[in-house]
């Protein structure tokens, strides 16, 4: 998959077509080499993550430490605006939104 | 007075002793639009029926002896905040026919305290890009040299302001996106606190980081707004419920005995000689005014940007994950099944950069690569975090450059995107910490804005602000014009 | 060399939480509404919108995990499931991962032998249900209804401790009750509140290491779980002896065929990168929190079936069809505190007449035409003498249909027993008269004849004869 020769990292085709398909992406022909080169580069400025001293250190994922989740109450607040919100929408019927038939 | 060169306080002051109407000014502001407006591409959707309406009613508050500072003040919204029955686009493909059916909350607090709404402003595509060239809607421009861009994602605020076609504008921060652009466009850029200002109805980027703020004139207007932007809100999760001081008020805090720490990791390699000078200058002059100065080090501070360019990729992958074609937005032709309705409306919603950090964001939280890549940069934010909360407890405020260089030329960085990465090099440790930060004018160089940068530990907007305030007292950096639009 | 299999099943059982509103969104979960009727901005995945905890959906979530025994985490994390799937707008699922709310609890089950075993539920955790899908009657579109979308969901994980399609249907009923007694969850699998994934796999008897397992999809009904488990067994015995190995895939049972499906359609090895939510803060609950929760338990089913095998004298399996439901349970004690004492007569009732017409009719007990207090009262006249329990069945039948209580309809249609005994031996006395031939029969040693007699005097009295007085006296008048 990716190679590790000190700070230079390079995907391949098929890494970036197989992730460009994880995120449901069309890439063009022309453009794929664009950005398995820029890809790459990225991940090998990130690499320099890799040296940091991170040994029993947590991981941050909210800025604001000792926050914790509000509870709502459980009421019923929204009413029925699927009129006003389907007004755009681009593809609907019978209340539905369609989308290509998806068989299961 | 000239209206086009008045501060939100001082058309507030001008309203309430009925010098002139809400109308009037807002007509003005509409009409300088139509003249500049188109030069600079600093609009997106420019709505003057709802402006002269928003003012009638501010009008008729004043006329009643209501409202308050704000009330008849025309502004405008960056396009990333979901305005009501108007088209609200983020710069994007994707939803350049998105009129959304809701108010953001920003936007309904700002509209209940009487502004009136000018327009949308042009920004980078879903707020990703330190320049504004990667909007659907085409490129912004300096005010101050068209050749050169107004930095970015809230280049099309900066841009407003800086020209004056609109008194002051909202901008959000993921990255530097407020600062940065008021750095090179000569404006007061305030980005407040994490949770200070509610999130819903600012379209998602990269949610632990994001931030709603102003980009100003001055001090004083970035108080003003703040005040009525910020607070709890019950539909935001991370929003923290805290009172919201009267930022305004607290505005002459001298500045005398404040402890300034200067960042040392930040005047090292990179920065551009004059930019660096100027900011140097700065610094000096809060000593000058009584502050104390403090060389301190923030050793994983270089890190912010590899940090950054992990955590916003990997929450920006999957916050846009949404954008299908499904019940909103753009959504392709004839698609021939759901895997192709899926790829050809992201690939044809979607410009190349917004591609480029989706695709980044979902290797770094796939399967093998998780605990290398996203587990090890949040860990590393929380090594900057520590860095931060170590300065601050032998300083106050922290200061240093806001970019590296003044703005540079339109697509001399559109080739590398690590070359337009490092412009944020300054910024991005403020986003990662969530703390409050803000950037003002502080010379020119070559005729370009410079700005100053002032960090401050979590919940500290008051002292920021004073901070920012005492510094337009004793200079006048923030009330120069750009030539073209004096 | 023959071996001996071992089936190996993990359920993963989701369980609509019944609460007003949904689990990150104000909008009602209310079932039946149309499409799209009960999808705010939050549940379609608009740009801009944010998650906030509904308080009621921990709250149930909680209330099982103190059901189970299993430890409530002082903290737990919401995580992004990320894949793309028209009925999940956002794009991603917001689940729980690494730190669910609920960890290392286990049930009971009483199996038909009466043997027991203690089922580890490895976990259970908050996440939000995904919208439904239309494939008829839009020509070659799917069409997309996200009422649904938001739901609260609890998922609940068993370990692999199940070793039989039996005994999971043994668990899955009794996760069923024990939702409906905490009342979290309605339980109604045609409507989808209540729905069973199954992770089968085989091994030889004696191995530690598990075999490859299949998971298998679309079970709402206990049946069909046990039918899909059964063919998937057979099935993954018959590609190993067969020489090949098991291929770890998603099945869809299909009930038409009563056979297991490979899900083509389906990603392989989907990759759904999990992170923590970054719009939700984690979950903190204290003591006081819990121990809120915890005074709301109702007495469970394992405790209430003990109590009524102990207070009511029945037996272990009798008291658990009683407690299967609570309203059942309740239903049943109202009954026998009603009949005088007659515990187990009440008990044969409830679970013979009362549920055979309420399964004949389809209603719920809530909706029973004949109340508790008046099916005692029947019972009371049992107890006294004044009907039979044959009479009993012909009166229960009319208080169903006419919803009058016992006492009208005995009265109405004079269906008193006799118990006069010179009554009884007066139509004793006629039938021996008129049947000589039979009773010189019996007289001669022909003892099944005995019956003979007895349902031809109860043919005369109407069938009213008290059956005990009859057969003393006909013993003694046969007998000369």
């Amino acid at each position: 998959m990716f190679s590790r020769t000190g700070a230079i990292v390079t995907l391949t085709r098929r890494d970036v077509e197989s992730i460009a398909h994880l995120a449901r992406l069309e890439i063009s022909e022309a453009e794929l080499p664009v950005y398995v080169q820029s890809l790459s580069a990225i991940l090998a400025f990130v690499e320099q993550l890799a040296s940091a001293p991170t040994e029993g250190v947590e991981p941050m994922a909210h800025p604001l430490a000792g926050q914790v989740q509000r509870l709502r109450e459980d009421q019923v607040t929204e009413s029925d605006r699927h009129d006003r919100y389907q007004a755009n929408a681009p593809a609907v019927e019978a209340g539905h939104y369609l989308v290509p038939r998806v068989i299961e | 007075m000239n209206p086009h060169h008045a501060t939100v306080a001082e058309i507030g002051r001008a309203l309430r002793a009925r010098r002139y109407s809400s109308v009037e000014v807002t007509r003005w502001f509409l009409d300088r639009i139509a003249e500049a407006g188109k030069a600079l591409n600093a609009f997106v959707t420019v709505t003057g029926e709802r402006a002269l309406a928003d003012a009638a009613r501010a009008d008729a508050t004043i006329a009643g002896g209501e409202g308050g500072p704000l009330t008849g003040v025309p502004l405008a919204h960056k396009d990333i905040f979901c305005t009501d029955g108007i088209l609200t686009s983020c710069g994007s493909r994707m939803l350049a026919n998105f009129v959304a059916p809701y108010d953001a909350t920003v936007v309904t607090r700002l509209a209940a305290a009487g502004m009136v709404l000018l327009g949308k402003t042009n920004m980078d595509e879903f707020a990703m890009g330190s320049s504004n060239e990667t909007s659907h809607f085409g490129p912004v421009r300096n005010p101050w040299d068209g050749t050169r861009v107004p930095g970015g994602s809230s280049g099309g605020s900066a841009a407003a302001v800086a020209a004056r076609l609109a008194p002051v504008a909202t901008g959000t921060d993921t990255g530097g996106s407020i600062r940065q652009p008021a750095a090179l466009t000569g404006l007061t850029g305030f980005k407040p606190t994490y949770g200070r200002v509610s999130r819903f109805g600012m379209i998602a980027f990269a949610s632990s980081l994001d931030q709603a703020g102003v980009l100003a004139q001055s001090a004083e207007d970035a108080a003003l707004v703040l005040a009525a932007m910020a607070g709890f809100d019950a539909r935001d999760s991370t929003s923290v419920d805290a009172p919201v001081p009267d930022y305004a008020a607290g505005l002459e805090r001298p500045v005398k005995g404040l402890r300034i720490g200067i960042i040392r990791e930040f005047f090292g390699e990179g920065l551009e000689a004059g930019t660096g000078a100027a900011v140097r200058a700065a610094i000096d002059g809060f000593r000058a005014m009584g502050a104390t100065l403090v060389d301190v080090s923030l050793p994983q501070l270089p890190l912010s940007v590899p940090t950054y360019y992990v955590v916003a990729p990997a929450e920006c992958s999957s916050n846009l994950s949404r954008y299908d074609g499904v019940r909103f937005g753009h959504r392709c032709r004839d698609p021939r099944d759901l895997l192709d309705l899926y790829r050809r409306t992201r690939g044809e919603g979607f410009g190349a950069e917004v591609k480029r950090r989706i695709m980044t964001g979902t290797y770094v939280l796939s399967a093998g690569y998780y605990d290398a890549y996203y587990l090890k940069a949040q860990k590393v934010r929380s090594l900057i975090n520590e860095d931060f909360r170590r300065a601050f407890a032998a300083v106050d405020v922290l200061m240093g450059p806001t970019t590296p260089t003044p703005a540079f030329a339109i697509g001399a960085k559109t080739g590398d995107p690590i070359t337009m990465y490092l412009n944020d090099i300054y910024t991005i440790g403020a986003n990662l910490a969530g703390l409050p930060a803000v950037s003002v004018p502080c010379g020119l160089v070559e005729g370009l804005p410079v700005g100053l940068q002032i960090i401050g530990p979590h919940f500290s907007e008051e002292r920021l602000l004073a901070a920012a305030h005492a510094w337009q007292c004793e200079t006048d950096w923030h009330r120069r014009l750009p030539p073209l639009y004096a | 060399m023959a071996f001996e299999w071992q089936t190996v099943i993990g359920l993963e059982i989701h369980a609509q939480l019944a609460t007003r509103s949904k689990i990150f969104s104000g909008s009602s979960t209310a079932y039946g509404a149309p499409a799209n009727a009960q999808a705010d901005l939050v549940d379609l995945g608009y740009p801009g919108v944010l998650p906030v905890l509904n308080r009621e959906a921990v709250r149930m979530a909680v209330r099982f995990g103190l059901a189970i025994g299993a430890t409530i985490a002082r903290r737990s994390v919401f995580a992004r499931k990320n894949y793309f799937y028209p009925d999940l707008p956002k794009g991603y699922q917001i689940s729980q991962y690494e730190r669910p709310i609920v960890e290392d609890g286990a049930v009971e089950i009483v199996l038909e032998d009466g043997a027991k075993r203690r089922i580890g539920v490895t976990r259970a955790h908050l996440e939000e249900d995904a919208g439904k899908s239309l494939h008829e009657g839009l020509g070659r579109m799917s069409g997309i209804d996200l009422n649904r979308a938001g739901t609260p969901l609890l998922e609940i994980v068993s370990e692999p401790d199940l070793r039989s399609a039996r005994e999971a249907i043994a668990y899955m009923k009794k996760i069923h009750t024990l939702v409906r007694y905490l009342e979290i969850c309605d339980g109604n699998m045609q409507e989808g509140s209540f729905r069973c994934d199954a992770n089968v796999s085989v091994r030889h008897q004696g191995r530690h290491e598990f075999g490859t397992r299949c998971e298998i999809k679309n079970l709402n009904s206990f049946r069909f779980v046990e039918r899909a488990i059964n063919f998937e067994v057979e099935r993954q015995i018959g590609v190993i002896e067969g020489g090949g190995s098991v291929v770890q895939e998603t099945r869809l049972y299909d009930p038409d065929r009563h056979e297991t499906r490979s899900m083509r359609s389906k990603e392989e090895a989907n990759d759904y990168r999990y992170f923590p939510d970054p719009d939700l803060l984690p979950l903190a609950l204290d003591d006081a929190f819990v121990e809120s929760v915890r005074a709301t338990l109702p007495e469970l089913p394992d405790a209430k079936a003990a109590r009524f095998a102990r207070e009511h004298g029945l037996s272990a399996y009798d008291a658990g069809v009683l407690t299967a439901a609570r309203e059942l349970a309740a239903f049943y004690e109202e009954v026998a505190a009603g009949a005088g004492g007659e515990s187990k007569l009440a008990a044969n009732w409830v679970m013979g007449e009362l549920s055979g017409f309420l399964n004949r009719d389809g209603i719920e007990i809530g909706d029973s035409p004949v109340s508790a207090a008046s099916l005692a009262g029947l019972l009371r006249r049992i107890q006294d003498g004044t009907i039979s329990g044959k009479i009993a069945k012909e009166v229960f039948e009319a208080m169903w249909s006419a919803r009058l209580e016992a006492d009208a309809i005995i009265d109405a249609r004079g269906l008193r027993q006799i118990t006069d005994p010179a009554a009884i031996e007066r139509a004793v006395r006629e039938v021996m008269a008129a049947n000589p031939a039979q009773l010189a029969d019996y007289r001669a040693g022909k003892d099944k004849l005995f019956g003979f007699f007895v349902g031809q005097v109860m043919k005369a009295t109407g069938g009213k004869a008290n059956p005990a007085q009859l057969n003393e006296l006909l013993r003694r008048m046969l007998a000369g």
